[in-house]
Parts: structure tokens; sequence; C-alpha cells
């Protein structure tokens, strides 16, 4: 393991120091914080190649760091401003966007990360009548494992904030003005029914609470644009469930307007999971649509687009020294110039072929 | 164009043949002279009828087996095709004297347009001499006897063949002793045209003497042929030979195609069939054209999209690395095209057929000659076959059942 290339390793400690001569390179992270930080974060071709070669790199690339910069110098007395990375499928954003979250993590920030906000809109086997408000429906499967992943990110914070109003859960059960927050989150996934109320409570707790200054806290969503969009979930007569009526979408709406100070919103938007967009629409304004573009509108894009050859020799060396590429060619100028050709220097699609090489 | 001449048109109908043999009964002459040839007086008049009946079945089974022409018949057809040639001439409104064999193929496509697929079923008018086969006269005089001597060998014009080569040679070795004797002898190395030309194959062979061969027989002359060409030959012996040889195309397929266009190949004049080499390219049912500038960076922009979002199966995209990897000049060029029709693989095909065009006007001709050789540059001929009534597709039956 010691013999990793001048290509890589920027310190693990000072993150922080991040800068313009980085780009390229990759860093570390050790698979305790990523159990920590990432329960629930990263693509799954990314586990597969952490577990591959027993540790995480991530490369460091401009848009997330401009985003970094960003982030270093953000007022936090004003409106949390939101960022959206977008781009063509394959080229890095959620992985942009774990690199952030690390970041934050790092600066002891409160990471609030929904990993694929699709996942919310599809495939839900049981949906319950919200206890709540009786239009509205409850995913409770998907807030209960949700709240777990949130639970073990953020184990420190959980105790520290105290919850301000009284919630009834039912008959039996309530939670006292005071009371900590991980009470609520305990409640939740205990009690898998009231699971999706408990979301609603955190976030809207955790909204009010950051524009005290007892914490930073950073909204991170990965496509974002399935709480705009059109849903495959149907009632039990058949008709379709607009996405305001899945108690959890509209809770997470209210979380990324821009109404509260004390942090920062970044988002993606992006097609793979997306529901009836065409596979070539990659824009904000496409995939978002009208209401949703709207509703984000003072917004700050960037762009995450393929390698350029710098990043891209990189990424061919930390293949080749983790010997991950096995074929004679690979090593040689015109091998690495056919897989430049073939996938055009998207990473996604290069690894996905360097993956049968 | 041609004065409606019904008459001639008349005249001229039956002077158009369909290829293949006309059988026409005439050949019953033929038998009849033979055999009452052979009969002469002393033989009595019973036998003659007793033999009638046998010589007409004998008669017929010879006339379905071999369908042979009297040479009357020939002469006959030869002046019908040359009145018809003369009356076609007229058709057309041409001279009738300087009439040839292509103004009459190209006068009759025209007056009976056919869409027949098969060229050999589409009408023709040719000289006699090549559409009905090469018939022998009768080898044998009023007498019986037959007029040469090899008659009886059964292939008399193969072994006179021989017999005329084996005896050049020994002429020409005779002549060899001699200048030797005298002294004279100068060993001329024989440079004969190393690959212009060919022998003859057995079947060219068996046309020109009207007589099955055995593939022995073919290789043995083959043989003497090239020792007599081995030797210092007269003018005459080398026209023999020469008789014997057919010419070959060197270099078959010289690719024409390349309006080789050097000038500017690059940014300066972008797009435009003038200065950047435009191509086309056609697989099954797909159409592309392809502009290739040199001085590129690798991309590649389909109907306006790059490469990547339009073709994201890998198989595709290699189709395209092909030509450029195969000249090793894979980031050096920019490719825009535009293609339509067909499905995913074969709108890849025709790129790459495209893209392989255009290129060829940057390279070599070597590297032109490898292209041909590895296929890149040919049009794949394979088409959809078409469903035919009685089966479930185009090759796959109904299901058989037994019973």
């Amino acid at each position: 393991i010691m013999l990793k290339g001048m290509t890589r390793l920027v310190s693990r400690v000072h993150k922080a120091k991040h800068g313009e001569q980085h780009v390229g390179q990759h860093y570390n992270i050790s698979i305790q914080e990523l159990k920590t930080v990432f329960p629930h974060g990263l693509p799954p071709r990314f586990v597969m190649q952490v577990k591959t070669f027993n540790e995480a790199c991530l490369m460091v690339r401009k848009p997330a760091l401009e985003l970094l910069h960003y982030l270093k110098n953000t007022n936090f007395a004003h409106p949390a401003v939101r960022y959206v990375l977008y781009g063509e499928k394959g080229t890095g954003k959620t992985l942009s966007l774990c690199h952030i979250i690390h970041f934050c993590a790092k600066q002891d920030w409160l990471i609030l990360h929904i990993p694929d906000a699709h996942l919310w809109v599809k495939n839900c086997r049981d949906l319950l009548q919200s206890t709540y408000n009786k239009q509205r429906f409850d995913q409770p499967l998907e807030a209960s494992v949700w709240l777990k992943n949130f639970k073990t990110a953020n184990e420190r914070f959980l105790s520290q904030i105290k919850v301000q109003d009284k919630y009834v859960w039912n008959k039996r059960e309530s939670t006292e003005k005071g009371s900590p927050l991980a009470e609520v989150v305990e409640q939740g996934i205990m009690r898998v029914r009231n699971a999706t109320d408990a979301v609603g409570i955190v976030l809207k707790e955790l909204k009010r609470q950051s524009s005290l200054g007892i914490f930073r806290l950073l909204v991170a969503v990965d496509g974002v644009n399935a709480l705009w969009g059109r849903t495959t979930l149907k009632r039990e007569d058949k008709s379709l469930i607009a996405p305001e009526e899945l108690a959890l979408i509209y809770n997470l709406r209210k979380m990324v307007k821009n109404d509260w100070q004390g942090g920062a919103i970044v988002l993606t938007v992006s097609q793979t999971g997306s529901l009836f967009k065409p596979r070539k629409a990659y824009l904000p304004q496409e995939l978002l649509g009208k209401e949703g573009f709207d509703t984000l509108d003072p917004f700050i894009p960037i762009l995450v687009s393929n390698y350029n050859p710098k990043e891209f020799e990189a990424c061919i060396q930390y293949y080749l020294e983790n010997s991950w590429l096995q074929h004679e060619k690979a090593h040689t100028e015109e091998g690495k110039k056919e897989l430049l050709f073939l996938s055009n220097r998207n990473p996604g699609l290069l690894e996905r072929l360097c993956a049968y090489l | 164009m041609a004065a409606p001449c019904v008459s001639c048109g008349a005249a001229a109908s039956y002077r158009l043949f369909l290829a293949g043999r006309v059988s026409f009964a005439r050949e019953q002459g033929l038998w009849k002279a033979a055999a009452a040839g052979l009969q002469t007086g002393t033989r009595c008049q019973i036998l003659r009828l007793k033999h009638s009946p046998a010589v007409t079945t004998k008669k017929n089974v010879a006339a379905l087996r071999r369908e042979s022409y009297t040479v009357d018949f020939i002469k006959k057809q030869i002046e019908e095709f040359n009145i018809g040639k003369r009356h076609l001439a007229n058709m057309m409104g041409e001279d009738p004297e300087t009439f040839t064999q292509e103004d009459i193929d190209r006068a009759i496509t025209y007056l009976f347009p056919s869409g027949l697929f098969e060229k050999r079923a589409r009408p023709i008018m040719k000289h006699p001499e090549e559409i009905f086969p090469k018939q022998r006269a009768i080898q044998w005089g009023e007498d019986g006897r037959p007029f040469h001597f090899l008659f009886y060998t059964g292939k008399q014009s193969y072994y006179s063949l021989m017999h005329e080569a084996y005896g050049k040679v020994l002429h020409v070795e005779e002549r060899q002793d001699q200048l030797r004797a005298k002294g004279l002898f100068s060993e001329k190395p024989k440079t004969k045209d190393p690959i212009g030309s060919r022998w003859l194959i057995k079947e060219e062979l068996e046309e020109m003497l009207v007589e099955k061969l055995s593939d022995q027989d073919y290789a043995q002359f083959i043989r003497l042929l090239e020792r007599l060409s081995a030797l210092p030959c007269d003018a005459a012996e080398e026209e023999f030979v020469g008789r014997f040889r057919r010419t070959v195309t060197v270099q078959s397929k010289k690719h024409l195609i390349e309006p080789l266009q050097y000038d500017e190949q690059g940014m300066a004049f972008s797009t435009g069939r003038g200065n950047a080499p435009w191509r086309r390219g056609k697989r099954k049912t797909a159409n592309a054209e392809a502009v290739v500038h040199g001085h590129g960076s690798g991309k590649i922009e389909i109907n306006g999209v790059d490469y990547l979002l339009y073709f994201p199966v890998t198989q595709d995209r290699e189709q395209l690395m092909f030509p450029f990897h195969f000249l090793d000049r894979l980031g050096k060029h920019d490719v825009t095209c535009t293609v339509s029709g067909g499905g995913r693989s074969s709108q890849a095909g025709a790129i790459r057929l495209a893209v392989a065009r255009a290129l060829c006007s940057f390279i070599t001709e070597d590297e032109v000659e490898w292209m041909r050789q590895a296929g890149l540059l040919t049009t794949d001929p394979r088409v959809r076959e078409r469903k035919k009534p009685g089966q479930e597709g185009a090759r796959r039956k109904f299901t058989w059942k037994k019973r």
C-alpha cells in the first residue's frame, strides 16, 4: 500500500487546504469515516470499488473546489444559498456532492443528506394515509431507513438539539418540549407508522434552529428534480399521486426553500433516476420543469463536465497503481488513447469500461 | 426517333432469342442421311424397313439428349441476324453499316426494358455463334471414313493439339542443338510477362476445343505449354503459346473514388464539399455523410450530438474507433457527420464506412490498400432477406407435423 505514486495524497487532515493546484489528485478517506459520514450516500458502483481496493479515494476536481470556495466564504447571516450541480450522465455530480459533504462533516456541520430523492417517488410498497394530514400519504419504509442513516451520520448533534414543541404521537406516547432530538428519531425508528411524521418534525426543527447559530446545517439532496416531477405511485383506485401529496416530499420542499439562515443547500439534478424525462436532458431547466425552476429560482448553477486530459491521466494512473487494469496494452500510449476515445473522458463510462479490462 | 416500321418489327421479332437452348426438331435429317449413307444398295428394302422403327426410336432418344444444329441451320441464323441488325439500325435511326454489338445491346434495352434481376434472363440479341453452343460438324465423310487422323482416339482435337505442341518443342530443341553445334548458342534468359497473364482454365479449353477433357488431360497440356514457354522460342511459337493465355487485371479493384483533396485540410475552411473530404457511407438502410477535418482533437459530432450521447453502447463506439485505430490516428481528427435511417448498429456501420472513405484523402496509397484489404472501404452488401410464402420467415419453415 506504500507504493502509491505522486499523483495522490493531499494530506488527510487538512482538507481545508484544497486549492487549485490539487486538481487531478486523489485523496483518501478512511473506512471508519466512511461508515460515519456516508451511511447512505455513495453511488453503488463506488461502494463496490471501495470494497475492491479496500480504500476510498475521491478525485479533487474543479466543480467541487469551486463549491468549497463558496462555502468557505459564506456569510451565515444571509439566507442559505442554493447551489445546483448539473451535468451529463456519468460526469461525477454525486461524487462531487459526497466530496462536499465530507468536507462539511470535517468542519463539523450538521449534514442533512438525502441520497436519492427519486427513490421516494417510485416503487413504494406501502403507502399509508398520513396521520397528521388526511390528504397526504406516508411512506413508512423509506422514512425509517432514512432516519436510521441520519442518526448514524449525526450522532453527536442529536443530543444537543432540543425540541421546541410538544408532539403527541398517539394516545400513549408523546414527546415533551425541550427533550433532545434523539428521542424523536428513536420514536420514528421504533414506530414505523409515525416515521414520516418524525422526519417532518426533524426537518422543521432543524430549519428553525439553524438560524439560531448553534450549528451549521448543510442540506444535500441528490436528484432534486424528483421533487417537482411526476410520481409512479398510485392510490388504491389507480389514480396518480402528485408529489405534493407525499408527506416526505412536501416537507423536503419546505426545507429547500431559502427562508432560513446559517447553512447552505447543495442540490444535484440527475436524469438517471428521473421519471418521464428524456435521456439526453441534463440542464436544470429541462429536468426541474417550470414549477421547480421557479421555486429554486435564485440559485448558483455549477456545471460538472467530463475529465480534462490531466484528470483523465490521473484516473488511469490510479487504476494502474491499484493493479486494476490487467490488459498488457493498458500501460501504453495506444491503450490510453483507445480508452480516451471510447469513453470520451466520461468518468462513469471510463469506470464501466475499466471494469472489464 | 425510329419511324414505326410495323413490318420491320414483325420481321425483327423472331431474330430475338432468349438465352438458353432452342430446340428444333431438325436433327432427324442428320441421322437419316447417315443411315442412308451407311446402308448401300446391297441391303434389301425389308431390312431397311425393319430398321426404320428401331432407327426412329434411336432418333428420338438422341434428339432428347443432344440438340444438335446443322451447319445450314446456323448459317441461316447468321443471315437472319445480320438482316435483323440492319432492321434494328434502321429502327433506331442509325447507320446500318456501322452498327456495333454495343449499339445493338443499347437498342434492345431501350426497346424491351426488363425489370428482371437476373441479367441472363433479359432479352438479348447476339451473334448466333455466341448463342448456340459450338457443335462439331460431322466428322466422317460419305464413305464413313473420318476426316481427322486421330478420330479414333476419341478426343481428336485435344490430341492433335498436344501433338502440335510437342512437335514445336522438338523443333525448338533441334534448333538449339544446331546452334550449340555451331557454337552460336547464347543463353538468353527468358523474361515472360510475370503477372500480367494466366493460363486458360479447363472450362475455357473445353470450350475452345468443343470436347470434354479430364483433369489429367488438362494438367498434361499445361505442363507441355510451360515446357515450351521455358525454351527460347520464335515469334511463331510465342504466338502459339499466347493463344492459351488470358490477361489478368493487375491489382483488382483499384479504388477510383478518391478525388484526393489535399488542399487546406483543416479548420481554416471547416465544412464544405470543396475543402474537407465529404463522404457517404451506407449499411442496411442507414445513410451517413461524414466530414473529417485534419488537425482535430478526436471529437466526433453526430447530428449535432456528441457521439458519447448518440451511441451509449460501447460496441457502436468501437465501430467508430476502428478506422482511426487502424491508421493510428486516434486523437488527430475531428468528425462531423449526419446519419439517418436504419437502426443503431447499421448507423454505426454507415458512419464507419463514410469516415474510412473520408480518411482516404489524408493517407498514402499503401495505407489505402491496407484499409481495402481490412474491409473498411467496402459497402456491406447484406440486407434483410425477404420473407417467402409458405415459410414462416426468410429461411425458417413452418413446424413440420408428422400427422
